[in-house]
């Protein structure tokens, strides 16, 4: 295992990118929250981003230069049923006059939104407190 | 330049240790929101006492088994026990670990004055003066 502080902003940047990707679905969800379709397959799904840890060996078979981390492994459907709502009057509706909304709750959204940002800010912390470390290391060799 | 390591002493082996559990910290922050993922620690004893030269286990009688070195296998790492375990068994407890993490980079720092004073030692005793 190769030692060195900067593994930890790889560490670090694995997480930011994964949690990056987490906020966009989030807000790709929330832009979607108000959409209608006229079928349930045309329907919006919520879309949920699955993590997976990276492991020693695949990093390192990779040759990649930072260990562990995490990934954004997939990105699935939430599985909710689609609400059928009657709305007569949108031109999308069928001829029993309902429609198919989005399953996406703005709540759920929001918090999982909150969620992400705090993780996003801790790993930016993880980065700084290593980088800090790094700048004390180079203060010995200073003459 | 065997002077100059053993004139740092203990103290450049412990802080690629500090910086080993700098790193698994790190990973486990990173996997805060992992399914399945299991939180993990360093144990820092274990680990330092991989430095120091095992003092071998005496066979006084031909019937003793050979003890082995058991210590080399152990690469210190250990499984961390969650207080309060969570539906999608992640074990990674997001404050345990920023304060762990703080107190780790302290660890750090505090090692690094220790080889700040070493390597201002040794720059006095070149300098002569």
């Amino acid at each position: 295992m190769p030692m060195s502080i900067d593994n930890i902003f790889g560490i670090g940047g694995t997480a930011l990118h994964a949690q990056m990707i987490r906020m966009n679905t989030t807000a790709s969800n929330l832009a979607n929250a108000g959409t209608t379709a006229a079928t349930e397959q045309e329907a919006y799904r919520g879309k949920r981003t699955i993590f997976k840890a990276l492991m020693d060996d695949q990093m390192t078979n990779a040759g990649s230069p930072y260990v562990g981390g995490v990934k954004v492994d997939k990105i699935v459907d939430d599985t909710k049923p689609v609400p059928r709502v009657y709305d007569p009057g949108n031109p999308l509706a069928d001829g029993d006059g309902f429609v198919f909304q989005a399953n996406v709750n703005e709540v759920t959204e929001m918090v999982d939104m909150m969620a992400a940002s705090r993780s996003y800010q801790n790993n930016v912390e993880v980065v700084n407190t290593a980088r800090e470390l790094m700048m004390r290391s180079l203060e010995i060799i200073k003459a | 330049m065997d002077l100059l390591n053993n004139a740092l002493g203990i103290h450049d082996k412990a802080l690629r240790v500090r910086n080993q559990r700098m790193e698994l910290l790190a990973r486990n922050i990173a996997n805060e929101d992992t399914p399945h993922f299991k939180a993990r620690e360093l144990d820092f004893k274990t680990v330092m006492a991989k430095f120091e030269p095992a003092e071998p286990m005496a066979a006084t009688n031909q019937t003793h088994f050979d003890y082995g070195d058991d210590k080399l296998d152990d690469d210190g790492l250990r499984y961390r026990v969650p207080f309060n375990a969570s539906a999608d068994g992640n074990t990674v407890e997001i404050t345990v670990e920023q304060a762990k993490y703080g107190k780790a980079a302290a660890d750090y720092q505090a090692t690094l004055t220790f080889l700040e004073n070493r390597v201002n030692s040794i720059r006095k005793a070149l300098r002569g003066d």
